[in-house]
């Protein structure tokens, strides 16, 4: 292998029902620092079924080239479909940098693609810098987040890594930009397809994102109960649309809230404007998922609580007192 | 039907501690467990055994002290169990160990392949699909539950961000199983002691006709290089008082930051 060869950084850019998903702008905007730390190029590579009109916006996001790949076996992801479709393209383009989310999906994808290659995959990466030597330089948690690794791959091409949904920030869509579109042809081997899809079912109910939210108001074993939610509730109802109710990872076990709303290393990483810590003690893991917000502010019983190591302001009090009396105030405020 | 089952022993992470000097693991006193996502698998597979008379064996790389899994695994009713140990497989990153596992499983009659989603120690979720790659097996991670037709086929539940999706595959296939939708039984007490009677075999690299290129740190693209205990930021202020002091300073710090 030549290394000389290898150019340019790769993003996986991933869809769901043909709308790209999130992920897929925050690792363009990643890619974009990297390519020019590099003096390379950002490739989008773009797999679905008649997703085409949607590769401008991929290059307002940061993309100088959107590779398309428009076919009917890659409507919904399926494993061996998409992993025929990503390693033809990566063994004709021949990227240095392939990015990948680290979704259901891109956690399926990506190291199917990595032994098919023989190259490596570093998983959920935090940070990714470019090194002096021009090397990926891949920072993870490990041990459930208790120590950072930074890992790198220098022997092998691509150098892959997935990212976590919420840990890189998307830049500000570029009207102006300019960027080429290019069709790839996938040839398929339909001898090696061995799952069928029988259906995608959307879980009921309001779906919720709380990575998406302006402000969290989070619960942990200190909110106890349902009851102790509904206050959590009642305070993020205050904010208007903006404001989510999320959870520890206690709550979620113990059945009281969903997964979804479950913040750090196994729920959601969240990078708020506010992150309001009522009841949580702070578990590494927890921390994980939320140190990054812009403003934390945490409310607990226990003055030596670990929540307190990373919040702005922390307020030791009754969260059962507290958030009612901060709900009313609120109100008040906003009013004004 | 012949089941294997990818089991690993991990350090029970919820209880490790940072030595913040060195910024290592202190690993004296944490309990090993068998990883939670391997039981739910585990439990799969002994589910399939109770229901069409599978026979399951368990195998798990690792260092000698590794037996202890197989053993709990022998008490909740495995039929064989392997240890594959040797100094070649030391230093391996996700894809030599992959690559030591696939050796070894290609020795194995097998119609299923089941591990864990991922190992609470390093949370990759990779080495199931590159298994798979390796074996040229389909491969369904994210497995919630399996229904078998009693011949070839299986009806699989993957869970997703925001829902599931049901999907259809024929045997032979490889599964990766989430533990928080399959609730492991219990070691039996009949099953506990009959454990240490059991036979555990001992594989080394000369039992897998294994490609050595591929094994270890030798066979390993990525390199760890350097770890250090997460840099917490300064922590802020912290503020005793009455509740309506308290939400009087609450109140200040979010019209300060502009949050209202």
């Amino acid at each position: 292998m030549n290394k000389a060869d290898y150019k340019n950084v790769f993003v996986f850019v991933e869809q769901r029902g043909g709308v790209i998903q999130p992920v897929a702008f925050e690792l363009i905007g990643k890619a974009r620092e990297l390519a020019d730390a590099l003096g390379e190029k950002v490739v989008a590579l773009f797999p679905g079924c008649g997703i085409k009109a949607q590769a401008q916006t991929l290059i307002e996001a940061g993309a100088d080239q959107v590779v398309v790949m428009d076919a009917p076996e890659l409507k919904d992801y399926l494993t061996e479909q998409y992993s025929q479709a990503i390693h033809q393209a990566i063994m004709h383009f021949m990227p240095s940098i392939v990015l990948i989310g680290a979704t259901t999906i891109g956690r399926d994808l990506g190291p199917r693609l990595s032994a098919r290659l023989e190259t490596g995959l570093t998983a959920d990466c935090t940070k990714l810098e470019i090194s002096e030597e021009k090397e990926l330089m891949m920072t993870r948690p490990a041990f459930g987040g208790n120590l950072m690794a930074t890992i790198m791959c220098t022997e092998h091409r691509p150098q892959m890594s997935t990212v976590r949904p919420g840990v890189m920030r998307r830049r500000e869509l570029d009207k102006n930009r300019k960027g080429e579109v290019v069709d790839f042809a996938v040839k398929f081997d339909a001898s090696k397809f061995n799952v069928k899809l029988l259906e995608t079912v959307k879980n009921e109910g309001n779906q919720v994102d709380i990575t998406e939210a302006k402000i969290l108001v989070s619960g942990g074993r200190g909110v106890q109960n349902t009851e102790g939610f509904a206050k959590l509730q009642q305070l993020a109802d205050v904010f208007g649309s903006k404001a989510q109710v999320s959870s520890s990872r206690a709550m979620v076990d113990a059945g009281v809230m969903d997964h979804d709303r479950q913040v750090g290393q196994t729920g959601k990483t969240v990078r708020p404007n506010l992150y309001l810590a009522c009841g949580i003690s702070g578990a590494i893991q927890h921390l994980a998922g939320m140190e990054e917000s812009e403003l934390i502010i945490a409310i607990n019983k226990d003055k030596f609580a670990p929540i307190f190591s990373v919040a702005d302001l922390g307020i030791v009090g009754d969260l059962h007192k507290i958030v009612p009396m901060l709900t009313e105030r609120l109100k008040k405020e906003i009013k004004k | 039907m012949k089941i294997v089952v990818c089991i690993k022993q991990v350090p029970d992470t919820t209880d490790v501690k940072i030595n913040p000097q060195t910024g290592t693991i202190i690993r004296e006193g944490i309990p090993s467990i068998m990883n939670p996502d391997d039981k739910g698998g585990l439990e799969l597979a002994l589910r399939l055994k109770d229901e069409f008379g599978a026979h399951v064996t368990v195998i798990t790389m690792g260092p000698p002290q590794a037996d202890a899994v197989l053993r709990e695994a022998y008490a909740m009713g495995v039929d064989r169990a392997i240890l594959l140990t040797d100094r070649a497989f030391a230093g391996a990153d996700t894809l030599a160990t992959s690559h030591a596992l696939a050796f070894a499983l290609n020795c194995i009659e097998h119609d299923l392949i089941i591990t864990g989603r991922q190992a609470i120690d390093g949370d990759t979720a990779q080495v199931g699909p590159q298994i798979a790659e390796h074996l040229k097996l389909a491969q369904i991670s994210y497995v919630a539950d399996a229904r078998f037709d009693g011949k070839d086929k299986f009806t699989v539940k993957k869970e997703l961000e925001d829902g599931y999706q049901m999907l259809e595959v024929h045997t032979p296939c490889l599964f990766t199983v989430l533990a928080s939708a399959i609730k492991p039984r219990y070691m039996s007490v009949r099953g506990i002691c009959e454990a240490f009677d059991k036979e555990v075999e001992i594989w080394t690299v000369a039992n897998i006709n294994a490609d050595p290129e591929k094994l270890g740190g030798k066979g390993s693209p990525t390199r760890v290089k350097k770890s250090f205990a997460k840099a917490l930021k300064q922590p802020g202020e912290v503020k005793e008082g009455t509740p309506e002091e308290l939400v009087d300073i609450i109140v200040a710090k979010l019209k300060e930051k502009f949050i209202i």
